[in-house]
């Protein structure tokens, strides 16, 4: 028998070793933790740990640890109980401006997470919690951005001099007619030097001329939409206090939010469902808002709110400036005083349209409507709730115009608190389009843990039984192949753990089938040494034979397999990727500890053995 | 320890018309009934709404459907799951784009009469997503097949292709069939478990085919329908041994997995039980009825050097 490749041990040993040191942080377990993030996401203050512990003295709590863990403070405690004190008296102590989620906290110790070692993330359907799929509804906002072009369009032609004789709107089409071709032809050119967003026809034989969205801007009005939704989404969840929330792009116009270990879907649907937008609108100071407010009775062309803090009637004008659609951004700052302010970033559409109003409103006010759907459960006598939808409108913020802007522009004279929550509530308006949930999947903590208990007791099964038939059937070289399987399971579990794929149920079914299917290459195999030694041949050779003539039939076999799982986590949702994930790794492992693996053994054990009379595979 | 005292020596191909007039059958069998019968298509098809709780103590069904007929749930279906403290509620799709509201209307309903009810999953899938899971579902098995196809191609000769493919499609539609016939819910996982079956069966195939290409370098005067007969009895028992652990771990995910993984442990149960079948029958089959020779599978070259 010739001597076993070097390399091929050391190989060997090496991914044994690594393979168990990243399946190591999944021994630890957890602890109860409470997490604290800032709210605004800023970096924690110098002096926190200090803040936290004066915190838990005073509530007699005795933290197991309290440090800072990748971007937030994690504190840790022995029972559980301990956490949820430990939570209300941070939220108490500390205030708004920091988010306290309960949480667990993995017990790892430093020097495997230095490593980069952590244990493996467990899927919503193991660890219970919510997932929801929303979807933005971008036909609105496509809609609602082409629908502006009707009043433009007529607008703009008029500043340019040149006479329409008709505008309307078909579906997202605004179509303009002309007298004649030769002021179209002129309409046209403006047009398209002004507004380059516009795809513009101009039929032979008619005089009109029809304006629809590019493509690229359709999909920029799009991505900007689903960009708003997603910014609000992560500031709504983040108010909800749960610890590792996941809100992330799904495809073109889909968000997914996922929020483990939260049950009141209720809560969190309302939190979600909730509409805002924002309307930048002037303030009519001809007519008298409280004579309005008394009399019920409004000045034509303007409508009657009242503002956020302190109820105030104030008359604005119908006309919208720029609404929540046209806001790029805005963020609390300071000004060139270090006064507060809020920074405000539109869109060139609104951009545009500011720069028209503001040119002609100097020292006016102008005001910023929030407009809000919020649904709320109330209990009537028979303790049945009732929910019902109540439209928020207020004016948020009223500031005189100082100069003329457009893109950019700054709301000063404000609080550093009232700038802060202004920026909050701008980004919030921002909500252009609608979401709708299309798809919910809670799963109850007591679900999960049933889930956890049946995936390893049906793994630990599946593992006893096929070892115990290797065992009978193989004898010794069937002890090879559980060595093999064990070490493979050891390697999936550190691959999982190292790309961070979460464990689903799916997941763990993928794991025991492949415990079943991995042993197929070490069946082949030994089948093949069974045949070449009836055929006559040494135990040696037929070892080697036996390995050497399997190893293609083996590969291509698993090639077809990982075709299909290739597939199903191309085109797979959710859990079912998680399924395709892990049978994919243990294929690809299994073609290594199948093969190398137990054949190291089989020739540390028998390599040495200058006579062999018999192999003990039979 | 061995099952057979040495290589079987059985005539399979003896029968491969046989085998094959009756995996088609078969095959038409599983079609008609899937065609008339149809599948019990789980949420993550047709959209709808799904609820399970459970319930300190047994729970009489009707109690829960009178709760939720309270809330105007007229034609909910209501069914134990496992033990009769844990109810499962469906709902079918409604037309309103409200639908997601309807679980957390459910809940109130069972709270009113049984405040200790216990949440254990709610599952809503709005038509749309529906839609697409089952497009994607059957795009994934349309590309796993010409995915395959394409690499039997590659490896071997377009004749096992035909085969391999063949016999994919056959075992897929009798999973089906039995799914249409025991009526157990077809969901994401099931999809899982036949795409896992297309992989494991094809599996099979590979082995015999590769087997039979051994065997033609290194049996040069036997006869093709010989050359495959012994290769089917030469990886016969490695069939028998690899279904048999297959079978095991699948029995274990049966007995112990829980209700999540019961479709997609029986499916596959079945498909295994198919695919030794039609791994001799209709891959190897079909490729030898299709006149698979020599020629196809060994190089050229070789066979120059034979007549030298």
């Amino acid at each position: 028998m010739q001597p076993y490749p070097l390399w091929k041990t050391i190989l060997l040993v090496v991914v044994t070793l690594l393979g168990a040191l990243y399946a190591l942080p999944n021994v630890y377990g957890e602890d109860p933790a409470v997490q604290i993030n800032t709210t605004s996401g800023d970096p924690l203050p110098v002096d926190f740990a200090a803040q936290v512990d004066a915190a838990l003295k005073t509530e007699g709590i005795q933290p197991s640890g309290s440090r800072a863990d990748g971007g937030h403070w994690v504190v840790r405690f022995a029972q559980a109980e301990q956490q949820l004190k430990a939570a209300d008296a941070l939220k108490k102590s500390l205030g708004n401006g920091y988010i306290v989620a309960l949480g667990l906290a993995s017990k790892t110790p430093d020097w495997l997470t230095k490593l980069g070692a952590k244990p493996m993330s467990l899927g919503l359907d193991l660890r219970g919690g919510v997932h929801f799929l929303l979807e933005v509804d971008v036909d609105d906002a496509r809609k609602a951005a082409a629908q502006r072009y009707v009043t433009d369009l007529p607008n703009f032609l008029r500043k340019k001099d040149i006479r329409y004789t008709g505008r309307r709107q078909e579906g997202e089409r605004t179509v303009l007619d002309f007298a004649d071709a030769v002021t179209r032809e002129a309409a046209r050119k403006a047009i398209a030097k002004e507004y380059p967003e516009l795809k513009l026809d101009a039929p032979d034989g008619a005089t009109t001329l029809t304006a629809t969205l590019t493509e690229s801007e359709v999909k920029r009005i799009v991505d900007f939409a689903v960009q708003q939704n997603l910014t609000t989404l992560r500031n709504r969840v983040n108010q909800l206090g749960v610890a590792e929330p996941l809100v992330q792009r799904q495809g073109a116009n889909r968000i997914v939010v996922q929020l483990p270990s939260v049950q009141d879907t209720t809560r969190v649907k309302d939190l979600l469902g909730a509409t805002a937008t924002l309307e930048y609108r002037a303030v009519d100071e001809t007519g008298s808002a409280d004579s309005a407010a008394a009399s019920g009775i409004v000045p034509p062309g303007t409508e009657l709110f009242y503002t956020r803090e302190g109820r105030r009637p104030v008359l604005l004008k119908r006309e919208v400036i720029a609404a929540g659609v046209n806001l790029v951004d805005a963020a609390a700052t300071v000004d060139e005083n270090g006064t507060p302010a809020v920074s405000v970033t539109l869109d060139s559409q609104g951009a545009k349209r500011m720069f028209e109003f503001t040119e002609k409103s100097v020292g006016k006010p102008m005001a910023v409507l929030f407009r809000e759907t919020v649904v709320e459960t109330n209990y009537n006598a028979e303790g049945v709730p009732l929910r019902e939808k109540r439209e928020v409108e207020e004016i948020i913020s009223i500031a005189s115009i100082r100069g003329v802007f457009g893109k950019r522009f700054q709301t000063t004279g404000l609080t550093s608190k009232e700038a802060h929550s202004l920026a909050l509530l701008l980004k919030a308006g921002a909500l252009a389009a609608p979401v709708e949930i299309v798809e919910e999947r809670t799963v109850g903590p007591s679900l999960g843990a049933d889930n956890i208990k049946q995936g390893f007791t049906a793994a630990l099964l599946g593992l006893g039984l096929v070892s115990l038939f290797m065992a009978i059937y193989y004898k010794v070289f069937g002890l090879f192949a559980i060595a093999a399987l064990l070490l493979n399971l050891v390697l999936v579990v550190a691959v999982l753990s190292l790309v961070g794929a979460a464990l689903t149920v799916p997941g763990i079914a993928g794991i025991v089938l492949h415990m079943g299917i991995a042993v197929d290459a070490n069946v082949l195999i030994y089948e093949r040494i069974r045949e070449e030694l009836r055929n006559g041949t040494k135990p040696g050779e037929a070892i080697q034979h036996g390995y050497d003539r399997a190893f293609l039939t083996i590969a291509d076999a698993n090639v077809t397999v990982l075709i299909g799982t290739a597939m199903l986590f191309a085109l797979g949702a959710g859990p079912v990727k998680g399924f395709a994930i892990t049978l994919a790794i243990g294929i690809l492992t299994s073609q290594f500890t199948a093969i190398v693996g137990s054949r190291a053994l089989a020739q540390l054990v028998f390599g040495r053995r200058q006579r062999m009379s018999d192999l003990p595979i039979w | 320890m061995r099952i057979f005292s040495g290589v079987p020596n059985i005539n399979f191909m003896a029968q491969r018309k046989t085998g094959l007039w009756v995996s088609s059958f078969l095959t038409v069998a599983a079609i008609l009934l899937v065609a008339f019968r149809g599948l019990n298509f789980g949420i993550d098809f047709t959209g709808g709404v799904l609820v399970e709780v459970h319930y300190p103590q047994a729970v009489e069904l009707d109690s829960v459907r009178a709760d939720l007929a309270h809330a105007n749930y007229e034609h909910p279906v209501v069914q134990y799951f496992g033990t009769s403290s844990d109810v499962l509620i469906r709902l079918p799709p409604a037309e309103d784009s409200n639908s997601a509201k309807v679980s957390t209307a459910i809940l109130d309903a069972l709270h009113a009469s049984e405040p200790n009810v216990e949440l254990r999953r709610v599952e809503f899938v709005g038509p749309q997503v529906g839609d697409e899971l089952t497009q994607d579902g059957a795009l994934a098995l349309l590309l796993a097949f010409i995915g395959i196809a394409f690499y039997i191609m590659f490896r071997f000769e377009w004749k096992f292709s035909v085969g391999a493919v063949a016999a994919l499609i056959h075992d897929a539609i009798m999973v089906l069939g039995f799914l249409s016939l025991t009526w157990i819910e077809f969901d994401l996982t099931t999809v899982a478990a036949i795409l896992a079956l297309i992989g494991y069966s094809n599996n099979e195939t590979i082995v015999i085919f590769d087997r039979v290409r051994e065997n033609l370098l290194s049996q040069r005067r036997m006869e093709i329908l010989d050359v495959v007969n012994l290769s089917v009895n030469q990886t016969l028992l490695r069939s028998v041994i690899t279904h048999l652990t297959t079978l095991l771990v699948l029995t274990a995910l049966l007995l112990m997995g829980g209700k999540s993984v019961h479709s997609f442990s029986s499916a596959l149960m079945v498909g295994v039980i198919v695919a030794t079948y039609s791994s001799i029958y209709v891959s190897t089959g079909l490729a030898v009825v299709l006149n698979v020779s020599r020629e196809d599978l060994v190089p050229a070259e070789k066979s120059d050097a034979d007549v030298v």
